[in-house]
Formats: C-alpha cells, sequence, structure tokens
C-alpha cells in the first residue's frame, strides 16, 4: 500500500515536471521558435567566451550603439571580459559626457570615465522613436534575460531577415523577419557580412557577429553568471557532505528504536 | 525537566524564564510524536525553514531596494550587478517564494490524503487556509516590486478584479491603487505591506503550531495515539530527521538559485513597466495558474455559471469567476465538515485515496491551462478542470466519505509499525 502511494505520487511529480517543462514554452502565434544554438554559457558549468564576447562588444560600439543604448552597464564592467584597465579607460574616453553642473551651474561637455554608464544614442525615448519610424529601439543591457528563447532568440532575429512570403503585406519602415513574434520589424537588417573588420582573423560572416554580438549581450545580460556558476559548485558539494552526514546521523539515532 | 544536572547559568535562567523547559516540551524530548510518521511530515518544518530565509533574505534586499516608479526596476538591478553578492540574495528571495509554495503545497496535500484536517485538528487545518491566503497576498505584492512588464499588468488585472465586487468595486479598487491606475502610491503601499505581512505570517504559524501542540501530529495511520509505546521523543528523532529533510530540500533549492535562477520567472518582467504597451500573454506566477484558470473559466456561456447566477440574472461572468477563485480556497476551511468519515487516512479508504490523486491531477490542469492562453480547447479543458475541482470539495468527498467502508484499522501506531517491520 505504501508502495502503490509512493508510485502514484512518483508519477504524479513526473507530471508536474512535464507540466513546467511545457509551460514555459508559451508559442507567440504562428512565429517559430529560434532554433539552439550551442552557446558555451548555455552549459551547466560554462562561461562567456571572452574573445567572443570581446569581438561582441566591438559589433556593439560600432552598430547597434547607433540606435540601441545599454543603460545598466558602465564602461569598468568591461574589464570582466578582459580589457585591460587603459583599454577600459580609452573606450570611455572615446565619447562625449554630460556632466555638471559646475560651480557656474553650467553643464558641460568631457571626455567619459570607466564610471560612467554607456552612453545612450539619444536623449529619450521620444527622441529615439522619432528616428526610428516611430518605435524606439530597446535597451539592450537585459534583452537575452526579457525574451522567450533568450540568446537563441536574439540570434535567430539578427540572422532571421528574409524576403515576405507572396501575399504577406510589409507595411512602409517595416523589415520581414522570420522569428520577430508578428514578423514585422521596425529594425532593418542591422548586420550583413563585414559589417564590423575584426582585429584578431576570425571571419567576418553575418552569423560570426550575430553570434559574436549574442555572447556579448549575454553578458551584459547576467554578468555574474560566471561567478554564480563557482559558487553553486562549492555550495551544492557542501550541502552534499552535509546532508550525507545529517543521514548518517539520523539512520544512527533511529537504529535504537524497537 | 530535570534541572539539577544543570549548568549553573542554564539553571539560573530556568529558574526565572523556563525557556529550556519550554523547548524540551516543544521540539524536544518531552514532545511525544508518533513514530511512523513518514517523510511527508518534513513539509512543516521545510516551509518554516523557508519562511525565516525569506525573510532573512528581503530584509537585506529592502535595505538595497527603492520603492518609486522610477528607480524600482533599476535598484533591483543595482542589486544584481553592484551590491556584493546581491544577485544571491535576490535569487534566493526570487526562488525562494516558488520553493515556499511547492513546499506549503505538498504539505496541504499530506493533510487532505491523511485527513489530518478532521477532529481535533479544525482549527489547525483553517488556521493553515489562512496562512496560505497570506502567502498569496505577499507573494502577490512582491512580484510588484521589481516594477518589470509583468509586474505592472499582472498587479493591474488582479486589483481591477475587485472592481467585480457590486457597489463598492470601484471604490475598493481605488483605494488598492492610492489612485487612479496602478501607479507609484499603488507600487509604495505594497512595498510596505509587502513587509509587514510575513511577520502576520510568522504570527500565525506561532498559533497554528500551539494548535499542533495540543493534539499532536496526525499520523499516516490516521489513527489516534493510544499509549506511550506509539510514540517517542521529538528530539532526538524528528530533530534528526528534519534536519536531514532540510539538507535534502536546501540541495533542491540552491540547484535552482545557482544554475536556473529564472526557470519559475517570466522574461516580460526583464522588461521595464511600460503602461502603454500590454504583453502579449498575461500570466501570474505558477503558484496562481490554478486559481487564474478558475477565475477565467467563467464566460457568460460556462453552464456552471449559469446554474448559480439564474441565468445570468444574478451577477455578471467576471463577478461570479471572482468569487470562484476565492471559493476555490475558502471551500477548504470546510473540509473538516465536509469529510464526513471516521476514518481519518486515506490508506484505508481506497476510494477516497483514488479521488484525491485525481483531485491533484486536477489542480495540475488547472495550473496548466492557467498558463495557455485563453483560446479554444484551453477553455474547454479549463471549463471542465473547474467544474471537477469544486464537484470535488462538495460532492465526491462528502459523498464518498459518508458512504464508503474503510478497510480495517491497525490496533495501535505501534502494531502497524511492527507489522510493517515483519
Ligand atoms: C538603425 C537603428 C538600429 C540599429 C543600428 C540596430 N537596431 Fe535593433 N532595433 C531597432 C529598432 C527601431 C527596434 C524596435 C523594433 C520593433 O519593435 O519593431 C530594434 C529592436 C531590436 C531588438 C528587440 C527585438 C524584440 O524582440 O523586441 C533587438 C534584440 C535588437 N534590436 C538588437 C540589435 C542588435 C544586436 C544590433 C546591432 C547588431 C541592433 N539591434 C542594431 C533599431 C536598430
Ligand atoms: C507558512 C506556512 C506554514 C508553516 C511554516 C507551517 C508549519 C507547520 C509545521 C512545522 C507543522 C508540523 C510538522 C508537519 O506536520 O509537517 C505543521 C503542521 C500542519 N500544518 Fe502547517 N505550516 C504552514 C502552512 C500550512 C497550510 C497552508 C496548511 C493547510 C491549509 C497547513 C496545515 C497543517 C496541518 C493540518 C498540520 C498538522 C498535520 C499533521 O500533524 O498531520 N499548514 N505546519
Amino acid at each position: 500500500m505504501k508502495m502503490n502511494m509512493m508510485k502514484t505520487s512518483a508519477a504524479a511529480l513526473a507530471f508536474v515536471a512535464t507540466v513546467m517543462v511545457s509551460g514555459t514554452s508559451f508559442a507567440a502565434g504562428d512565429t517559430p521558435r529560434a532554433p539552439a544554438q550551442n552557446w558555451s554559457f548555455n552549459k551547466l558549468f560554462g562561461s562567456f567566451e571572452p574573445a567572443a564576447a570581446q569581438r561582441g562588444f566591438q559589433v556593439y560600439k560600432e552598430v547597434c550603439s547607433g540606435c540601441h543604448s545599454m543603460s545598466l552597464l558602465s564602461y569598468r564592467h568591461l574589464s570582466q571580459l578582459g580589457f585591460s584597465e587603459d583599454e577600459v579607460k580609452a573606450i570611455a574616453a572615446s565619447v562625449e559626457v554630460t556632466a555638471g553642473p559646475n560651480d557656474e551651474g553650467e553643464m558641460f561637455e568631457r571626455p567619459g570615465i570607466p564610471a560612467d554608464r554607456f552612453k545612450a544614442p539619444f536623449a529619450n525615448v521620444q527622441a529615439a522613436a522619432a528616428a526610428n519610424n516611430g518605435k524606439a529601439p530597446p535597451d539592450l543591457s537585459l534583452m537575452t534575460k526579457a525574451r522567450v528563447g533568450g540568446a537563441d532568440y536574439v540570434y535567430g532575429l539578427l540572422v532571421g531577415y528574409e524576403e515576405a512570403p507572396s501575399g504577406v503585406e510589409v507595411p512602409e519602415g517595416g523589415n520581414y523577419n522570420k522569428y520577430f513574434p508578428g514578423h514585422v520589424i521596425a529594425m532593418g537588417p542591422p548586420l550583413s557580412d563585414e559589417s564590423v573588420e575584426y582585429t584578431d582573423g576570425t571571419k567576418p560572416t553575418l552569423s560570426q557577429h550575430a553570434k559574436d554580438v549574442t555572447t556579448f549581450m549575454a553578458w551584459a545580460a547576467e554578468p555574474e553568471m560566471e561567478a554564480r556558476k563557482r559558487m553553486g559548485v562549492k555550495v551544492l558539494l557542501f550541502l552534499l557532505v552535509l546532508t550525507g552526514m545529517l543521514y548518517a546521523v539520523k539512520r544512527k539515532v533511529w537504529e535504537n528504536l524497537h | 525537566m530535570d534541572t539539577n544536572n544543570m549548568h549553573p547559568v542554564m539553571k539560573w535562567v530556568e529558574y526565572r524564564l523556563p525557556v529550556f523547559s519550554f523547548l524540551d516540551h516543544s521540539l524536544g524530548t518531552q514532545y511525544p510524536t508518533p513514530k511512523n510518521l513518514n517523510y511527508w511530515w518534513n513539509f512543516g518544518s521545510l516551509a518554516g525553514l523557508v519562511l525565516v530565509i525569506m525573510i532573512a533574505s528581503g530584509i537585506v534586499l529592502a535595505m538595497h531596494y527603492t520603492a518609486h516608479v522610477d528607480y524600482a526596476f533599476d535598484s533591483v538591478e543595482r542589486i544584481m550587478r553592484d551590491v556584493n553578492y546581491g544577485w544571491l540574495i535576490r535569487y534566493i528571495h526570487m526562488n525562494g517564494g516558488s520553493m515556499f509554495f511547492i513546499v506549503v503545497y505538498i504539505h496541504m496535500f499530506r493533510g487532505l490524503y491523511f485527513g489530518s484536517y478532521q477532529a481535533p485538528r479544525e482549527l489547525l487545518w483553517m488556521i493553515g487556509v489562512f496562512i496560505l491566503l497570506a502567502m498569496m497576498a505577499t507573494a502577490f505584492m512582491g512580484y510588484v516590486l521589481p516594477w518589470g512588464q509583468m509586474s505592472f499588468w499582472g498587479a493591474t488585472v488582479i486589483t481591477n478584479l475587485f472592481s467585480a465586487i457590486p457597489l463598492v468595486g470601484d471604490s475598493i479598487v481605488t483605494l488598492l491603487w492610492g489612485g487612479f491606475s496602478v501607479d507609484n502610491p499603488t507600487l509604495n503601499r505594497f512595498f510596505s505591506l509587502h513587509y509587514l505581512m510575513p511577520f502576520v505570517i510568522v504570527g500565525l504559524v506561532v498559533v497554528h503550531i500551539w494548535a499542533l501542540h495540543v493534539h499532536g501530529s496526525n499520523n499516516p495511520t490516521g489513527i489516534d495515539v493510544k499509549s506511550e509505546q506509539d510514540t517517542i521523543g521529538f528530539h532526538p528523532y524528528f530533530t534528526t530527521k528534519d534536519l536531514f529533510g532540510m539538507g535534502l530540500f536546501m540541495m533542491f533549492f540552491m540547484f535552482f538559485v545557482f544554475y536556473a535562477p529564472n526557470f519559475f520567472g517570466e522574461p516580460d518582467n526583464y522588461i521595464p513597466a511600460n503602461p502603454l504597451v500590454t504583453p502579449a500573454h498575461i500570466v501570474p506566477e505558477w503558484y496562481f495558474l490554478p486559481y487564474y484558470a478558475i477565475l477565467r473559466a467563467f464566460t457568460g456561456d460556462f453552464l456552471v455559471y449559469q446554474v448559480i447566477s439564474l441565468g445570468g440574472l444574478l451577477m455578471d461572468a467576471k463577478l461570479a469567476g471572482v468569487l470562484a477563485m476565492f471559493a476555490s480556497i475558502l471551500l477548504l476551511l470546510f473540509m473538516p465538515w465536509l469529510d464526513g468519515a471516521k476514518v481519518r487516512s486515506c490508506s484505508f479508504r481506497p476510494i477516497m485515496a483514488m479521488a484525491f490523486w485525481i483531485f491533484v491531477l486536477d489542480c495540475l490542469v488547472l495550473g496548466y491551462i492557467g498558463g495557455k492562453p485563453a483560446e479554444g480547447n484551453f477553455i474547454t479543458i479549463g471549463q471542465w478542470a473547474t467544474f471537477y475541482y469544486f464537484a470535488h470539495l462538495l460532492v465526491i468527498v462528502p459523498l464518498v466519505s459518508r458512504l464508503e467502508r474503510p478497510r480495517q484499522l491497525p490496533d495501535s501506531i505501534n502494531a502497524s509499525v511492527l507489522k510493517a517491520a515483519e
């Protein structure tokens, strides 16, 4: 009878698991899911590939930053990707930021410093929307966490531009994208082969650009990920040993019963 | 308690404030506990553990959080990025919410299966239902605090439900909002209440455990303790067993914190709240999905609605849905009387046991439907599952419990343990 109950409850648990897994995959209408890529950072103990993330930052800086802010990042955070202190300073100094007010009460322009947030391309959402056919380009700091499909979706989006199938009307200022919910996106294809000149000899293909910038965005969304996974191993091993010992204690105590 | 062997300091304290004998009678050698409790009885202490973890992590989060519509989202991201181990604290609190509901739902289903709500534990059970309600309020308001898209739109949808109440509904909604839409005053009062409610829960848990200690735990056989042979001291037996359970549970909990911290979450909540853009699917947190399914099952053509509203005369479908949603929980208060059996445990009530597992399945189906868009077959399935939920509580339990002839009960807890050991 006890066995029976255990079996039933195991079945129930399996059912919960299935429901949970399938429950997280809300499909958006007829838009297909972007195929899964083999991301190093999505593996259980995986990390960000620093070279890819650095190239991704270059893509962001040279292409995406013309339209998209990443306002949760500061230049100093880039040292995590393996940029040296001087490189970070130089990157920060390459932009002019508005600071102040000074003692005369005036705002002034100065070169950026590592503590500054990434400079946004537009003064506000309205200006951003006005410059982009009425659709403001969203901030990219959390993008891979903020979309169903995560990094796979972002990558799919960047490489997913194609001719609209016959019969589908794409309105003025719109572009057809296979993976964007509803297919019509205000962003034109931002990347193509050789959009950016890499200095490390990597072949500058569209898919390479897209992979690199997605890796960079994944890091930007979860800069704590590597530290988190490293700590997780220690915590779980500690708990495993502790629980094993607690089990031994429990066995020992209960042994004397009846 | 034998005070003679005590350390002089302990003795000094004990004479003035008998904390040590109090502990010994609550969690110690002097608290007799049925010796046959299985691992389903671990979930009460696990709930207590999660409650402590939630309060501790929540207090630290509150030190860094800013309850203002312009800063809330960024202040949470600041915790994630710039506060030392802020990501750890936040992920513990975020996943702790889900853990709390997993543990408490199992705890409640345990009570349902073994008839723990029956006399003389009715009040204990009813306090439990109030704890669940308090937890739901706390979790709902907590989810609003990061001020993401789901925070905002979840708050809007759920607070709007109260507008279905006749006459006073709109005033209640205005009171909840502190204005005419979900806005800064709403966020501020939700933060205040979210900080308050856990301490209300602590108070309820104290009363819950007080009531528990009057008659002690029920047990898998559901029969009363008859002699000292049936029990063992809580310490060392259940202290060690509970600690082992906590170790296992913490491994489960920490796996999510470190390796799948956003598993229970919605991507949309990483988009800052925007009152002008409605998300495609507004879904509450997973632990509210069954109630959400019940709420949405009530459409104009749902037969149950037609019946309870006398063909739509008494109330509109929205009000019926809201009432049904609250009734789905409040009905549990009446379990001790809906169940008329003389025997507690479903282990000796095979038909009731089967009904129990179908009910569990029904709750899972409701949860599944709650997460799906309200269209096509999902609506029909949700309506049948809603119908069954109430049919179980209002028809199946009262009838089966009174008609089913239970199996032969063991003579005593001790006898059942000895028999199982054979
Ligand atoms: C010319 C301006 C422009 C550039 C350059 C640009 N984008 Fe965009 N992007 C937009 C606009 C506008 C939208 C909003 C589209 C919409 O909602 O229809 C957008 C939306 C997005 C989205 C969100 C899609 C969604 O699911 O809502 C992502 C991701 C994105 N861009 C990534 C990038 C990346 C990566 C780059 C650089 C390689 C880039 N963009 C370059 C204008 C731009
Ligand atoms: C904050 C949440 C809660 C905490 C901390 C808590 C704590 C506890 C603890 C420590 C026990 C004793 C150990 C056990 O029997 O598992 C217990 C027993 C019990 N709880 Fe809870 N509980 C909570 C919520 C609930 C809820 C929501 C219900 C049901 C509506 C409930 C119903 C019961 C019942 C009926 C018992 C006695 C069970 C028995 O002995 O068979 N509890 N609770």
